[in-house]
């Protein structure tokens, strides 16, 4: 019986990989669940605009490293974040001026704007690869490793190794900044509260005197720093290539809807739910079980509840759990 | 009046029946566009040395020229690829085909076409091990090894080192799927365990849950039948970054410049092999196809080149352009006994066999047909030593 191995296996390839991928759903869903509480609409081109947004960080990262500068151990994407942000922003406010905004005067039904959504979807789509290209880009530098494997082997003589890439660490610390802060921002500042004002009740919120466009200009801008920080994390974390953040849209509304839609708080809870579940479940025990039980007690199968080939099925069965026995998600949203 | 017509249709028939003797045409029916289209022209010119060096000689079949006609074969679309064969075989009057390229459109283009026609079909480059029990009356080669074969290989070298267990994952695919078949059932004969066969999909972001899974299964050494551009190299990538492996054997798919450059001394230590041979007649036939205005290293030219060149041989050795008749002649002219002739000696064997002498072909590839008429094949085994590939042998 070795428990110690048996901790350091699970904590390497199940704990360590599903928080940072949690928090990067956390953050994507964040922005789709923002958009459905104050916008009321599921906003399809939301994967596209992650990419959109990874893609002007690249950019800016890559002139950022030609003209020499660079952030030391951690990545330069880092730097190029604000760069991001304002022209994801800048996009997101013209997509609204010239789409949504027609549709809102006109007080359409959500599904009309589900549509319209997914008519910019494919829009930003075709920009990405018309920018960057649909191959794979890497723009991470820096240190690649916290803790490599060599070097936790050598220091505390385990056989299985724990591993904490330079990336996984950020995503988290960023995600919980991000997090704070728009939690600080939505209940403690007047634009804040009256986004939710807006969101609880739309009626209300005018005769009490505030500004209808105001509050969806203000979202749009929260929500492409929310879909840029998502995109960039993730590129970095992972690899950036158009397709797979158009594949992220999935998991991010699995998230958001398993949470709750239009709750903050579940978006959080249902971007870790999603990503421990797909990690978890395609997890083989074996490894863990061969530490953790006593000798002669290892299991001979792979003790696996599903191959990794059924990895996207996983938030698919979660989704429909959630809407077939609570509709309105963990965390009581609206119900879809 | 009816007779007449009838009976000129018939003399006009005959004559173009017989008009089709001079010259042999051979069909060469490859994926000129598609996802081999990179590789189609030299394996198409490849051919066609073979085809342009025989005419000249005059020695084939007392003096006939060979006559080469293109078709697409698309490498995916079974349907185009079938409709152009059966427009070479009725409409341009082939004899025989260099082809195809792709595994699944070269089974179809066997099934659909070139068996109920009774055409010779030699494949330079179809591997999968599924087309060695196709149906097909003795009609189909291929100067490309069977990936059963490089099953073999695999396990050979996993146990001359002394490797006992092995993860194995592939690209999810026909190739991916048969290679990886094919290494499982090896090395389990040879009393190798494979902890875990499991299938990774191409162009991931993330590869962190398949490796997961590998890692947890255990094994000494990490087989991955992938593509080095693809998610073969994900995988690696994920196994380095997690330290769930740190030797790996690579198949043909990952073997190229492109996987030293990726992961350079991280994978030292770690082995593979991909087709490729020693013989002299490799650079004999390289030398000629810079001559010629082309470039012979890329992959299956010279097995493009010898499949023609077989064909061509088995004619003059059946004495006779009817494929009925010389397709029990390729296993002959490609194996010993007999003279071996290198790329640019076909005008000796054609002798040769013209004079009743027995030739073993042994061509730009080094040919040995075995089992039902593919290729031995000739591997060449590759280490990773201070991030640079080193060929330590060929088997």
């Amino acid at each position: 019986m070795e428990p110690l191995n048996a901790l350091v296996a699970l904590t390497n390839f199940v704990i360590i990989p599903a928080t940072a991928y949690g928090s990067q759903l956390a953050l994507g869903a964040l922005g789709v669940t923002l958009i459905y509480g104050i916008l009321r609409f599921s906003n399809f081109a939301h994967g596209d605009t992650m990419a959109l947004g990874t893609t002007a960080v690249i950019l800016t990262t890559w002139g950022l490293q030609s003209a020499g500068i660079n952030f030391g151990p951690l990545p330069t994407a880092l730097l190029a974040l604000p760069v991001g942000i304002a022209v994801c922003a800048l996009l997101l406010l013209g997509t609204d001026r010239l789409v949504y905004r027609f549709y809102r005067a006109k007080k359409a039904v959500p599904v009309i704007f589900v549509i319209a959504s997914l008519g910019v979807m494919f829009v930003y789509n075709g920009l990405t690869r018309f920018i960057i290209g649909p191959e794979d880009q890497r723009f991470a530098d820096g240190e690649r490793f916290l803790v490599s494997a060599r070097g936790f082997r050598e220091a505390t003589g385990l056989d299985e190794a724990l591993v904490i890439r330079t990336t996984q660490a950020i995503t988290v610390v960023v995600a919980v900044i991000v997090v704070a802060i728009l939690f600080w921002f939505l209940n403690r500042t007047r634009t804040g509260k009256s986004m939710r004002a807006y969101s609880d009740n739309e009626d209300l919120a005018l005769l009490s005197g505030i500004n209808p466009e105001k509050v969806v200009a203000y979202t749009w801008l929260i929500v492409a720093a929310l879909a840029t920080i998502a995109g960039t994390l993730y590129g970095l974390d992972k690899s950036f290539r158009p397709f797979t953040y158009f594949q992220l849209l999935l998991p991010i509304f699995a998230a958001a809807i398993v949470g709750g839609l239009g709750s903050p708080l579940g978006a959080i809870a249902g971007g870790f739910v999603i990503a421990f579940a797909e990690v978890t479940i395609t997890y083989p025990l074996k490894a863990v079980l061969g530490y953790a039980l006593p000798d002669g007690w290892e299991p001979d199968g792979l003790v696996q509840l599903l191959s990794t080939d059924y990895k996207f099925a996983v938030s698919f069965v979660i989704l429909l759990i959630v809407l077939l026995f609570r509709p309105t998600g963990l965390f009581a949203g609206k119900s879809v | 009046m009816k007779k007449f017509l009838l009976a000129s249709a018939a003399t006009f028939a005959a004559t173009a029946a017989f008009a089709q003797d001079d010259p042999v045409k051979l069909g060469v029916v490859l994926g000129f566009t598609g996802p081999l289209e990179s590789l189609a022209p030299t394996m198409a010119a490849g051919a066609e040395l073979a085809m342009s060096e025989v005419s000249e000689s005059g020695a084939l079949l007392d003096g006939t020229s060979v006559d080469s006609v293109e078709a697409d074969s698309t490498c995916i679309d079974a349907a185009a690829a079938t409709a152009a064969t059966e427009r070479l075989i009725t409409g341009d009057g082939v004899v025989g085909i260099v082809g195809a390229d792709c595994s699944g459109v070269t089974g179809a283009m066997l099934s659909n076409v070139a068996v109920p026609n009774g055409i010779v079909m030699i494949s330079p480059s179809a591997t999968s091990p599924g087309l060695t029990d196709a149906e097909d009356n003795g009609l189909f080669f291929r100067t490309a090894p069977s990936d059963a074969r490089q099953g073999e290989i695999v396990t050979d070298i996993l146990m001359e080192n002394g490797v006992e267990e092995i993860a194995l994952t592939y690209t999810n695919n026909d190739y991916g799927k048969g290679l990886a078949d094919a290494i499982e059932a090896n090395f389990k004969d040879a009393g190798g365990t494979v902890t875990i066969a499991a299938a990774h999909e191409d162009g991931k972001a993330d590869y962190s849950a398949e490796v997961g899974a590998l890692s947890a299964a255990g094994g000494e050494v990490l087989v991955v039948a992938g593509y080095v551009d693809q998610g073969g190299s994900g995988i690696v990538r994920a196994a380095l970054d997690s330290g769930a492996f740190d030797t790996f054997y690579f198949p043909d798919g990952m073997v190229s410049q492109a996987l030293v450059d990726n992961f350079g001394s991280e994978i030292n230590g770690s082995y593979g092999a991909n087709p490729g041979t020693d013989s002299p007649g490799a650079q004999i036939y390289q030398d000629m196809a810079t001559e010629a205005g082309f470039d012979g290293t890329q992959p299956f030219s010279a097995e493009a080149y010898d499949a023609a060149s077989l064909i061509l041989l088995a004619m003059q050795a059946a004495g006779s352009s009817d494929p009925s008749v010389y397709k029990e002649y390729v296993m002959d002219v490609a194996n010993a006994p007999g003279e071996e002739i290198l790329p640019g000696e076909l005008e000796t064997g054609l002798q040769i066999i013209a004079d009743g002498g027995d030739v073993d072909f042994v061509g730009a590839s080094a040919v040995e047909l075995i089992g039902p008429g593919e290729s031995a094949g000739n591997y060449r085994e590759i280490t990773i030593t201070d991030g640079e590939l080193e060929v330590v042998g060929y088997r």
